[in-house]
């Protein structure tokens, strides 16, 4: 036990703490306020320390609990909302009140709960470290794998009601044996093994046009999306968490407002998967440290996420993880560093923050889990970055840029004319194309990927266009360059923006996003041919049939038939132009 | 309580003491002067034998020798009650208008709790400020923080009372109100401007206002924006009032934030800021909400002038991060005579969507506003075209574009500082505007609200 010598801010100093360990768990002060050792000096300690520290005194003791950080990992976790520390917020609003008080624990998930456990496996079965020893359901959507920690030789699984604490059987290592529970322990700061790391393949559909046609995102990859604020970080972070096609979301709400994280728990349990029809909250795990939350949890928070998406992962799930935003995390370690007056790196923050960066992200990926099933299970990491005055020359964007592979560039004037999702086509980019191609051509369409470079190249060309216009003006052009403008506005605004908030528009099919492009290019295609017969493009203008596209994006997806069948009217209605 | 008479070090506004034992983190201090005369403060850092002390107000008159210090034993508590709407407080606190000092029903912590996110309840009650630009285009909500980004010279000021006198909720029955001003570094007169309309407007009688001015302390401004936000939770969470707090200027508050991070030697941030200070601004914006089970409301309007217009600047930038949108002024408007001179395009409220549509304005008000927006945005982008290349280049739809632009700003934005506007007349006006767009232009409208809507200003067509 040892004592506190020095306090300032969320920064505290104890003596006396020898044989102390880094980054273990002390207990602080007579309200046994929870905190991390992160520097050792002699028999002092630093102590970041997770809750306010105001009134804390020079004497007051400190006790080391000789274990690192570590999450209480088992069923219950889905549905849940918890700070940076896995503290969950429900049961503290409900024991002591709207306002977060100082120096309480609460079990992070419920220890008197039963849950029904189904074996998979039989006594005398032999087990290795990940097998599957059976399962529980932990939510409607859920299935909780029940995973074995040891290897050796099952002596005994029960079948029936337990809670997380009650043993389910033995599994005999060697001479020993040990008891197995449901729930189990992990350290946050260190990444859960799997067996081997498999290349990123698959798509992970997001339901968003921009990201899924032009930059696609892969199942266990990495995105981030820096932009300046308002321009549609967090609606996009909401977007992600709704739609994509993995089983499970972990979303990090780390040191941001409130009232989103609010938006967040009144909205998912009303939004219902389109897959299985259940709430979206059925498979979601919220971590909110808000920006006025302790500094210290906020820094822990986005390992606290990306351990609870890792244990899920290991059971064979596709897990994807929002962190928004992570440069929020990047001041927090400013700001410990500051008080510890280490030596700052770039614009104050510490050195070492290239390597946590790095560290953070190479965590996520597509895996073969341990076990011997050799199941796969991914993990996705989209991190959102809030790059000061939307500047991304600052270290924060930068040394994301270099770890992750997809870039979604969020532009402040194509929000601020409502273009949402305000991602600029062509300062972003995605390196997962070439993976994925082999994909879309086996299960969307063999010309997925040259609708997409013919689009991607007319939308080059608008730029260039567009600096000719700005000098000369749009009718200086010829009529086949006019084609092109015309053309790419219909990209951007019939294709590219796409409303959140539109209860059909919001969440767009691969199949549609593949029919509106074709028949949008197809018309383009038409126009050009059109154009070379000698027709004026005002006429081209005036076909109805443009309106019809406009609209596109309003079709549900059962009907996506009429939208095939936009494509014969497209014809058909050139095919008159060209006769007159 | 043991009084010291140690003091070892003065630089700035901080005061170190030796010698001491048992000293809190973030405790209250009282500092007498060898004059006699008492000054607040309060623990910075403390450690065995040494605490640090921060003064509100200056530290002229200090000696090492004569200086006594004794620590209070307590973080810096205010007393609230309800007594306190209708006067007039200084910027720690202390009755400014000669009146009686008040009987606290209650003490509380100035730099409260942090609300648990589990504890929040959706802001959704829109208020309607009567203003189109920010009811129609950037809807405020109760329990929404929503700031003024302005600029030396621009009216701020009139637009924040204007809101404060015209803001009123659908739902009103038997609600009561109240508005908690604080006013942190700015000068006398913008303070007598404030204290006049609400005078002349008899809100005084329903508002509390704590005034921190341009010659008071400036480390005292740390403390001023807290004791109005406590005031405020105290009123809304207690007290069942929907609470306006309006806080004027943030600018001087970050400072005054800066002036004792470079007296306190940190390694600055950006622009010699200190680097919490998104964390720090945190802990005052975060102030507002509402709260499952509780009726009243805190509704922050926060004002700054951002230095050389420059929204990038770090005070501007950490605000944005935290707010739930911002309501930018405009000069190119203001220098047009356009009042209030919004410049609608980088405005935005993050909570529209909660408190708009069927059954809270009306089911229209999404797609107008996102077309109208829209609209003046491309109209705007032709104005640099029309610059370049002369209006007769433009194609006519680009024409009508340009027009629409004007119009806009003439009609829309503008408007007198006390034309009140129902939520009605703000959308009504919306569509009398597209009216004069081509009906294929309106892409973000719904085919069948143009017809409920827009028809009957679309003669002609």
């Amino acid at each position: 036990m040892g004592m506190l010598k020095k306090i300032s801010g969320p920064v505290v100093v104890a003596s006396g703490m020898a044989g102390t360990k880094m980054y273990d768990v002390a207990k602080v002060g007579e309200m046994e306020l929870m905190g991390e050792v992160i520097k050792i000096v002699g028999e002092d300690v630093t102590i970041q320390v997770y809750e306010d520290t105001s009134g804390l005194k020079p004497g007051e003791k400190v006790v080391s609990t000789g274990e690192p950080l570590s999450l209480e990992l088992g069923p219950g976790l889905l549905k849940s909302i918890y700070d940076g520390i896995q503290r969950p917020l429900e049961l503290i609003a409900k024991k002591c009140g709207p306002f977060i008080a100082r120096g309480i624990y609460v079990p992070p998930i419920d220890h008197k709960k039963q849950w029904e456990f189904q074996p998979y496996m039989k006594k005398g079965a032999k087990v290795v470290r990940g097998d599957i020893l059976g399962v529980v359901q932990e939510t409607e959507l859920i299935e909780h794998r029940i995973m074995s920690q040891f290897d050796g030789t099952l002596e005994v699984l029960e079948s029936g009601n337990f809670t997380i604490e009650e043993d389910i059987g033995k599994i005999k290592i060697g001479e020993k044996s040990a008891d197995v529970q449901m729930a189990s322990r992990w350290f946050v700061r260190k990444p859960r093994p799997y067996a081997e790391k498999l290349d990123p393949n698959l798509p992970l559909i997001t339901g968003q046009r921009i990201v899924d046609m032009f930059f696609p995102i892969a199942k266990g990859g990495t995105a981030c999306v820096p932009g300046p604020f308002g321009s549609g970080k967090t609606v996009t972070q909401h977007q992600f968490a709704k739609w994509s096609d993995t089983q499970l979301v972990v979303y990090v709400g780390c040191g941001e407002r409130g009232n989103e994280m609010t938006e967040v728990l009144t909205e998912f349990p009303h939004l219902i998967d389109p897959k299985s029809g259940k709430p979206l909250m059925e498979r979601t795990v919220l971590i909110a440290n808000t920006s006025n939350m302790p500094v210290a949890a906020r820094e822990a928070s986005v390992y606290t996420g990306i351990t609870i998406a890792e244990y899920y992962r290991d059971m064979g799930y596709d897990v994807s993880l929002m962190a928004d935003s992570t440069s929020r995390w990047a001041e927090a370690m400013r700001e410990i560093g500051g008080r510890l007056e280490e030596m700052p790196g770039e614009e104050g923050y510490p050195a070492y923050l290239a390597r946590r960066l790095a560290e953070f992200y190479e965590r996520a990926g597509r895996v073969q889990c341990l076990g011997s099933d050799k199941r796969h299970g991914s993990v996705t990491v989209i991190g959102a970055v809030s790059p000061p005055g939307g500047d991304i020359n600052e270290p924060v964007s930068q040394n994301t840029l270099r770890v992750t592979k997809v870039f979604l560039a969020l532009d402040a004037s194509l929000a601020q004319r409502r273009h949402f999702p305000a991602f600029h086509w062509l300062r972003s980019y995605s390196l997962y194309t070439n993976n994925l191609d082999n994909w879309y051509l086996t299960n969307i369409s063999s010309d997925w990927t040259r609708l997409r470079s013919e689009a991607m190249a007319l939308l080059q060309k608008e730029a260039e266009l567009q600096e000719i216009v700005q000098l000369v003006g749009p009718d200086a052009l010829p009529e086949k360059e006019q084609c092109v403008l015309n053309t790419t506005k219909m990209i951007r605004e019939d294709f590219l923006q796409q409303s959140a908030f539109h209860e059909v528009d919001t969440y767009s099919s691969m199949q549609k996003q593949y029919l509106m492009l074709r028949n949008i290019l197809k018309f383009h295609e038409r126009a050009m041919a059109t154009i070379d017969l000698g027709v004026q493009l005002k006429r081209i203008l005036e076909i109805p049939i443009r309106e019809k596209i406009a609209r596109m994006k309003e079709i549900p997806e059962a009907e996506l038939k009429s939208l095939d069948a936009l494509g014969g009217q497209i014809e058909a209605e050139f095919e008159k132009v060209a006769k007159k | 309580m043991k009084e010291y008479q140690t003091v070892t070090q003065i630089a700035g506004p901080l005061v170190f003491v030796s010698g001491v034992d048992g000293v809190g983190y973030n405790e209250l201090v009282e500092v007498t002067l060898p004059s006699g005369e008492r000054k607040k403060g309060q623990v910075l850092e403390t450690s065995k034998g040494l605490a640090i002390i921060q003064l509100f107000g200056p530290t002229a008159g200090l000696n090492t020798t004569e200086t006594r210090v004794r620590f209070l034993g307590e973080t810096m508590q205010l007393g609230v009650s309800t007594e306190m709407l209708g006067r007039v407080f200084n910027g720690l606190g202390e009755p400014r208008d000669k009146g009686p000092k008040i009987i606290p029903e209650k003490r509380l912590d100035i730099n409260g709790s942090a609300i648990n996110p589990y504890a929040r309840d959706t802001p959704r009650d829109f208020i309607q400020t009567g203003i189109s630009t920010i009811d129609g285009l950037n809807t405020l909500v109760r329990g929404q923080k929503l700031p003024i980004f302005s600029g030396s010279g621009l009216p701020h000021n009139q637009l924040a009372v204007q809101i404060a006198r015209q803001a009123k909720v659908a739902s009103e029955k038997g609600e009561t109100f109240a508005v908690v001003f604080a006013a942190v570094g700015i000068t006398h007169e913008e303070a007598g401007f404030f204290m006049r309309d609400f005078e002349r407007t008899g809100a005084l009688e329903r508002a509390v206002l704590f005034l921190n001015l341009a010659d008071d302390p400036s480390v005292e401004r740390i403390i001023t924006p807290r004791l109005a936000l406590t005031t405020a939770e105290y009123l809304a969470y207690e007290k069942d009032m929907h609470v306006l707090v309006i806080i004027t200027d943030m600018t001087n508050y970050c400072e005054a934030l800066r002036e004792i991070a470079a007296a306190r030697e940190e390694v600055p941030g950006r622009r010699g800021y200190p680097g919490y200070m998104y964390t720090d601004l945190s802990t005052i914006y975060e102030r507002a909400g509402r709260i499952k089970g509780k009726k009243g409301t805190v509704t922050q309007l926060s004002i700054l002038t951002m230095p050389g217009d420059d929204i990038t600047h770090p005070i501007a930038d950490l605000t944005g991060y935290i707010t739930e949108g911002q309501i930018v002024l405009g000069r190119d408007l203001h220098r047009k005579n356009i009042y209030p001179p919004v410049d609608v395009l980088p405005c935005l409220s993050r909570l529209m969507n909660l408190g708009i549509g069927k059954d809270r304005t009306r089911e229209d008000h999404r797609g107008v506003a996102d077309q109208l927006y829209a609209g003046y945005a491309t109209g705007r982008d032709l104005r640099s075209l029309s610059a370049v290349v002369g209006e007769e280049a433009l194609s006519d739809i680009d024409r009508k574009y340009l027009k629409f632009a004007d119009e806009f700003e003439k009609r829309f934005i503008l408007q007198g500082p006390h034309d009140d506007r129902t939520i009605q007349q703000t959308l009504d006006l919306g569509w009398e505007l597209m009216a004069m767009l081509p009906k294929s232009e309106l892409k973000r409208v719904k085919k069948e609200f143009i017809e409920k809507y827009g028809k009957k200003y679309r003669v002609g067509q």
